[in-house]
């Protein structure tokens, strides 16, 4: 079931919330990638990517693609002001030592104490980790951007995920198409809501209790 | 062009270091900075059952991917195969046996063997069985880390910008990504480069790999392949 555009550009327009002046921010495939489209004006960021880029920008217009400038998805990117290459042994190195701010990933299960499984459906998919667990064990803050539910309409989020783990209690916030929650230390906490769904939406479609914010946001976007 | 170090040579002539059955470690990631000269050598050679270490499978027709449809590989040690739907094909067929690392693991276990260390201790991967499996487990301070050996291989081929003579390194831009690590891994490094300088003529300080890790440079004749934002 995929998601519209809308939908999408609403859900990476909330991730970028999160991002604040400074920052040095990984962002995955899908969804994430479009954050980058939503920064404050003058925010000074520098995007990571894993293959060896720190301070990428955006695509570069047509016609102007360098095949040897790619982000880690292999789609050509820029380079901004300040930005610097490095081998993929520095570049983990960055996420490992903890100068990665933030992640922006998706996911396929994320569990109500933060437990990610992102990257294997066994004897189906196996595409393989490639960075994830570094990003998610590492960076200091983990956000996911993901559905709701999977085609079968099953709840992505859940009480345990059932799906090999990635990494264990490592997400600190989830962004659905529905909702936002704040993982604690009590489980997950509904704090905002995208129109027009009401909290009872968001308990029907997910697979585990939840607490409710005393003040839940209404996203204006 | 002088050749004061014998490093230059030609891809009919490093095409004699491939053979079957042999570990071959390859520069690249998703096909960018892979090496397309030498892949179409080893496609041409037909070299088979190779176990094959680096970043990704690349893609069906793209980078180390073309050796991985062509049914030449018989094990893969990689982050990543998704790219190439073949890789995950020939898995689930048990034509194909892939051993998962995490991308950043992976990277240090290249790094390692390519400058005499023979493990590395690691945090990542605790939490899941696919990566901790069979794998020793080291407590350092209380705290508990899998033992990551060193990889390195018969043979390395990177892709770099430029060389001198002495093969000295250059890469372009993200095309650099696993290459310096791959360079210094293996027994018999082959270096592809777009441009082939005189000695002298490369900035010291702006060396990546020193000459000292690669044995033979030849010219590549360019990336030959579609990429998939084409």
């Amino acid at each position: 079931m995929g998601l519209g555009v809308v939908t999408r550009n609403q859900m990476a327009r909330r991730a970028a919330e999160e991002i604040q002046n400074g920052m040095v921010v990984n962002l995955g495939i899908g969804i994430p990638s479009l954050v980058p489209n939503y920064l404050q004006k003058n925010m000074r960021v520098m995007f990571h990517a894993e293959n060896g880029i720190t301070g990428m920008g955006p695509s570069p217009a047509d016609g102007e693609e360098d095949e040897n400038l790619c982000n880690a998805g292999g789609y050509p990117v820029t380079l901004m002001s300040g930005g610097s290459y490095c081998d993929s042994a520095i570049s983990f190195g960055m996420i490992r030592r903890g100068r990665v701010d933030m992640t922006i990933l998706g996911s396929l299960q994320v569990s109500e104490n933060g437990d990610l499984a992102n990257w294997i459906v066994p004897g189906k998919k196996v595409p393989g980790m490639g960075g994830a667990m570094e990003l998610a064990q590492k960076a200091k803050k983990v956000i996911v951007v993901m559905n709701h539910c999977d085609k079968h309409g099953n709840s992505k989020i859940v009480s345990s995920c059932s799906l090999p783990l990635t990494t264990k209690a490592c997400v600190d916030l989830i962004v659905t198409e529905l909702a936002v929650f704040k993982v604690t230390e009590k489980g997950l906490l509904l704090t905002e809501l995208f129109a027009p769904f009401e909290i009872k939406n968001v308990i029907n479609k997910t697979g585990c209790q939840f607490l409710i914010s005393e003040t839940v946001r209404e996203i204006p976007y | 062009m002088e050749n004061p170090f014998g490093k230059m040579t030609s891809i009919e002539t490093v095409l004699d270091l491939f053979y079957e059955g042999m570990s071959l470690m390859f520069g690249g990631f998703g096909g960018v900075g892979s090496p397309p000269t030498i892949i179409d050598g080893i496609l041409e050679k037909e070299v088979g059952n190779i176990t094959l270490i680096g970043n990704d499978t690349g893609f069906p027709e793209i980078g180390i991917g073309k050796l991985v449809s062509r049914g030449l590989v018989k094990k893969v040690i990689a982050s990543h195969i998704g790219s190439n739907p073949f890789a995950g094909q020939f898995m689930h067929e048990g034509k194909l046996e892939v051993e998962f690392v995490p991308q950043g693991i992976l990277a240090e276990r290249i790094r390692a063997g390519g400058v005499g260390i023979p493990a590395i201790l690691s945090d990542i991967g605790l939490d899941s069985e696919m990566v901790s499996k069979d794998k020793p487990v080291y407590i350092l301070d209380g705290k508990k880390y899998l033992v990551e050996t060193a990889l390195t291989a018969d043979v390395s081929i990177v892709y770099a910008k430029k060389a001198d003579e002495y093969g000295n390194l250059i890469y372009d831009k993200s095309a650099r990504n696993t290459n310096p690590l791959v360079a210094m891994a293996g027994k018999t490094t082959i270096a592809e480069v777009d441009e082939i300088v005189p000695i002298g003529s490369l900035a010291p300080d702006e060396i990546i790999t020193p000459g000292v890790f690669v044995d033979y440079i030849i010219l590549s004749k360019g990336v030959n392949w579609k990429w998939a934002w084409e």
